[in-house]
């Protein structure tokens, strides 16, 4: 590998924003036909240095050379003539258009110069997909395709720009895990046709999957560049973080209490009308930890709003600490003792454009001392939220800062020490750690873990099999709206995963 | 471990040199905020001067007319004057002469000024709840007709008691009509902008029908002219600056302004309008916290409706003293509060000055108040304002657009600035 040519280097690049050094003298380089992953948590400084190299950012210092020589990209239109390509988190698609149409957009193929030659572009995408092996309807339209399919007509237009050097900016982020394995697929076929890759993530289970060399970022500064071989998740961890990270939760035995969250034959219609909890029984008792896994929309998110007066209850009945809550509103449910960490925290979780005292005195904001008799007192916001951002080691702003401004990690910490600082009997913890990086979900795992011993009851709901199992005391499988099993802390993966799919071992077996 | 540099301030830095970058990023939104509106009217006002350099005018000639017209002049003609002490005998001194032209000019802006605020805040009180109220056009008219009504009627009432009388009346009033809209979206979900547009017409028609030949309010004294009674000497708001017989300044401009701070305090200091904040900003954030968004949007409608009940109160009681069926044809004021709230950024203080600018605008290009030499019809003169009023509201238009780069910069800004955990 190392014999191959180098064909893209970064010397010393150094962006700085005000009051922000993004990228401090970071070198890169890029050899033909490998995957060089880029690695570093949320605001490492990973984007900046590629939106340097994708000419929508000017360094401060440093040059580009590709190909050894030395070039200066002030533009994407630049960068895309010299080859460059680049997917972005969220795509750049018209999705009133077709598959083809969005490909050839900008660089269309002309008849007598000014008509759209469709039929030698549809031509064109299917020789490209064909010849890179792309399973995809040049003719179909971008509204009508999977979130997968949109990344892969991402990836065919810029092999239409007749890019050989790719940027993937977090691809994996929007994909499922078996869309995410057939992105690698593609990925691996590119590499063999000569494309190379700078695949920018920082979940570090697919970096060692799909990298030839990992190069970590940490806060603007390039930490090291080593080989896929030999490098293990805690080692990355580590250097991504800049300390040891516990990838495993450290936690004590629980101590069960009285049940606090009881749910009785709990059914619930979802948005279409059709039945997607279909009588779900459970109990949660204080000091320990439920998990409750399922692949998507098995009914744990209608569930969950139910459990929080979100969505009404069709049959049955829930109580929190044994008061009857079927039929309460949000508001009354909030008040008796349940905590509520949203799936969408910046759907629900948050008002971005509110400060983060606003946002931490949401369930506070109508009761003394944060009002009296329909009067905030502002002062009290501040000096609480105050508090509690240092108590949760919140950064990025103080108590005025607009949420929006804050990483996701940040806002996410935000979430939790609301929830907590409610002090409620019972916390619903949904997908708890989507989208944050290491070091954030080390910290929402060792806190929830906290709550429990405090006696708290945790309903934990995720899709990530780790998490349930890491986290959870007991678990329950759920399957088309049912509790289809429960398992202790020592289920297997491969029990849960095979329950998850509405099997049991007995039945895989006879298969 | 070298840290990154300010990124990494702990939470609280309340020193202005040690400010981190998302508090930097956040002051940099609030002065675009700022220039923003600014750049707007400039532009509309440049833009306009364009529309008269190509009629074959002198622009300079025309704005130094509408500037005139204004009276804003008023302010800086310093000197040394006794003036009378408003509802006294007493005079004193006082550095600007109250009674020259240039006062007059100021005036009639302000008694714009004051209903114009008060339908800019019918607008913005509802847009901070994400409610699009167009309806403040029919709020003006019930407001409008209830104090007609009461202001012609009830003779016999103590003066103080006549007008506040009214003016509850008509606030309430406002507050109904509106709050059919805010019940509406609430209940079913019908759409606002429909539901207010449709009761815009219906308040027109009931306008049309009380007021017109026949109609059970018609003027009892002139049986054969549509308009309305006229309302009592008691029912009148006090002048307080200016010939009452000839359109002086009354006392609705305090009650516009006590609806500013009422506004303001509304939003920010209560529970009420962080419901509202919340509700408009993320219904769904809202929802989730517990806050219940259909009484929200009903209490929102409701109260953006007083603000514009009130409007229509004090033209009424102030300086119109009766409706007539032209006059229904005629009146936009409601509708002139939309592009207020807009270009006032749905703030308090955003909304009082927009409403001055709007006032002297309409004002200042009134016919009489351009220069005769500048057109030879002096209507042109009043197309001009009101190609300039839509001017600004098509400048509003970019302003969005200058938002949407001054985002773009902001985003680029925040790649580099979220910090690392």
């Amino acid at each position: 590998m190392s014999d191959r040519p180098v064909v893209l280097e970064l010397r010393g690049i150094t962006k700085r924003f005000p009051g922000v050094l993004a990228n401090d003298h970071i070198g890169f380089d890029l050899r033909a036909g490998e995957v060089h992953a880029l690695l570093g948590e949320n605001g490492a400084g990973k984007s900046t240095l590629m939106n340097v190299l994708y000419g929508l950012y000017h360094p401060d210092e440093g040059e580009i050379l590709i190909n050894g020589e030395p070039v200066r990209i002030h533009s994407p239109k630049e960068a895309i003539e010299r080859g460059i390509g680049m997917v972005h988190q969220h795509f750049m698609l018209i999705p009133v258009m077709t598959v083809a149409e969005n490909i050839v957009l900008a660089a269309e193929p002309r008849r007598a110069g000014v008509l759209l030659d469709y039929v030698s572009a549809r031509k064109r995408v299917e020789d490209i997909a064909s010849a890179f092996n792309f399973a995809i309807d040049p003719q179909a339209l971008v509204e009508n395709i999977t979130v997968g399919q949109q990344q892969r007509v991402e990836i065919l237009k810029a092999l239409y720009r007749r890019a050989d050097i790719l940027i993937l900016d977090e691809p994996t982020a929007v994909l499922t895990p078996q869309e995410a394995q057939e992105l690698f697929g593609i990925l691996r076929g590119l590499t063999r046709e000569g494309m190379s890759i700078v695949f920018i993530s920082h979940k570090l289970n697919e970096v060692l999957e799909i990298a030839d060399r990992i190069t970590v970022l940490r806060r603007g500064k390039k930490i090291e560049t080593l080989p896929v071989a030999g490098a293990t998740e805690e080692g990355l961890a580590r250097l991504m973080v800049g300390r040891d990270v516990l990838l495993r939760v450290d936690k004590a035995t629980p101590k069960p209490g009285d049940p606090l969250l009881e749910v009785e034959d709990v059914k619930v219609l979802d948005d279409r009308g059709l039945e997607a909890v279909r009588g779900v029984s459970l109990q949660v008792r204080a000091g320990e930890i439920v998990g409750i896994a399922g692949v998507d929309g098995n009914g744990q998110t209608e569930l969950v709003e139910a459990l929080t007066g979100l969505r009404s209850i069709q049959a049955g009945e829930f109580r929190v600490a044994g008061r009857r809550l079927t039929g309460s509103s949000t508001h009354r449910i909030l008040e008796s003792g349940i905590g509520h960490i949203p799936e969408d925290r910046q759907k629900r979780g948050l008002v971005l454009e509110f400060t983060l005292a606003e946002n931490l005195a949401f369930h506070e904001f109508d009761r003394a001392p944060s009002s009296y008799f329909g009067w905030l007192r502002p002062g009290r916001l501040i000096s609480r939220a105050r508090r509690i951002l240092q108590e949760f080691d919140v950064r990025g702003g103080g108590p005025q800062t607009p949420a929006k401004s804050l990483s996701g990690g940040n806002q996410q910490k935000v979430v939790v020490a609301r929830e907590v600082a409610n002090d409620p009997r019972v916390l619903i913890a949904a997908q708890p750690t989507r989208g944050l990086d290491v070091g954030a979900i080390e910290f929402v795992h060792r806190r929830l873990v906290e709550e429990r011993d405090e006696g708290r009851a945790v309903l934990l709901v995720s899709l990530e099999l780790d998490e349930i199992m890491s986290l959870s005391d007991r678990t329950l499988v759920m399957y088309e709206g049912e509790i289809v099993g429960e398992f202790g802390p020592d289920a297997t993966e491969q029990e849960l995963g095979v329950a998850m799919l509405g099997g049991t071992l007995d039945e895989e077996a006879v298969a | 471990m070298t840290s990154g540099p300010t990124a990494q301030q702990p939470a609280a830095a309340p020193e202005p040199e040690s400010l981190n970058a998302a508090e930097r990023l956040a002051r940099w939104q609030r002065a675009g905020g700022v220039v923003a509106p600014v750049l707007t009217a400039v532009l509309a006002f440049l833009a306009g001067g364009l529309v008269v350099l190509a009629t074959g005018h002198s622009p300079i000639k025309v704005y130094a007319g509408i500037w005139n017209g204004t009276g804003l002049e008023w302010f800086y003609e310093v000197g040394s004057h006794r003036v009378g002490l408003p509802f006294s005998d007493a005079t004193l001194w006082f550095p600007w002469d109250t009674a020259s032209r240039s006062a007059e000019n100021l005036q009639q802006t302000l008694l714009l000024t004051s209903t114009l605020i008060l339908t800019g805040l019918a607008v913005a009180f509802a847009f901070r709840c994400g409610l699009f109220n167009i309806g403040g056009q029919g709020q003006y008219f019930v407001g409008a007709y209830f104090a007609i009504w009461i202001g012609s009627s009830f003779g016999e009432l103590n003066s103080f008691v006549h007008i506040t009388f009214a003016l509850v009346a008509a606030a309430l009033a406002g507050a109904a009509w509106a709050g059919i809209a805010g019940i509406l979206k609430a209940t079913v979900g019908a759409h606002e902008v429909i539901t207010t547009i449709m009761l815009n017409w219906v308040a027109y028609y009931v306008g049309l029908y009380l007021f017109g030949q026949g109609g059970p309010l018609q003027n009892e004294l002139q049986p054969f002219s549509p308009t309305s009674n006229a309302v009592v000497e008691g029912a009148r708001l006090p002048v307080f600056w200016g010939d009452p017989v000839l359109q002086g300044l009354h006392v609705g401009l305090f009650v516009a302004l006590a609806a500013l701070v009422a506004f303001w305090i509304i939003i920010n200091r209560t529970t009420l309008g962080y419901e509202v904040r919340a509700v408009g900003f993320n219904p769904e954030a809202a929802r989730y916290g517990g806050i219940s968004v259909a009484r929200n949007y009903f209490l929102a409608m409701a109260i953006a409706g007083v603000f514009a009940g009130l409007a229509g109160a004090i033209d009424m009681l102030g300086w119109r003293f009766s409706i007539g069926f032209s006059d229904i044809q005629s009146s936009t004021i409601g509708f002139v509060g939309i592009a207020v709230a807009l270009l006032g950024r749905n703030t308090a203080l955003g909304v009082g000055l927009s409403a001055l600018v709007f006032g002297a605008l309409v004002n200042g290009t009134a016919t009489r108040n351009i220069p005769v030499d500048a057109f030879e019809i002096p209507e042109q003169a009043g197309n001009l304002s009101l190609t300039i009023q839509a001017l600004v509201l098509l400048f509003i238009g970019a302003d969005i657009v200058i938002l949407y780069l001054w985002a773009r910069a902001g985003q680029k800004l925040r790649v580099g600035t979220s910090s690392p955990l």
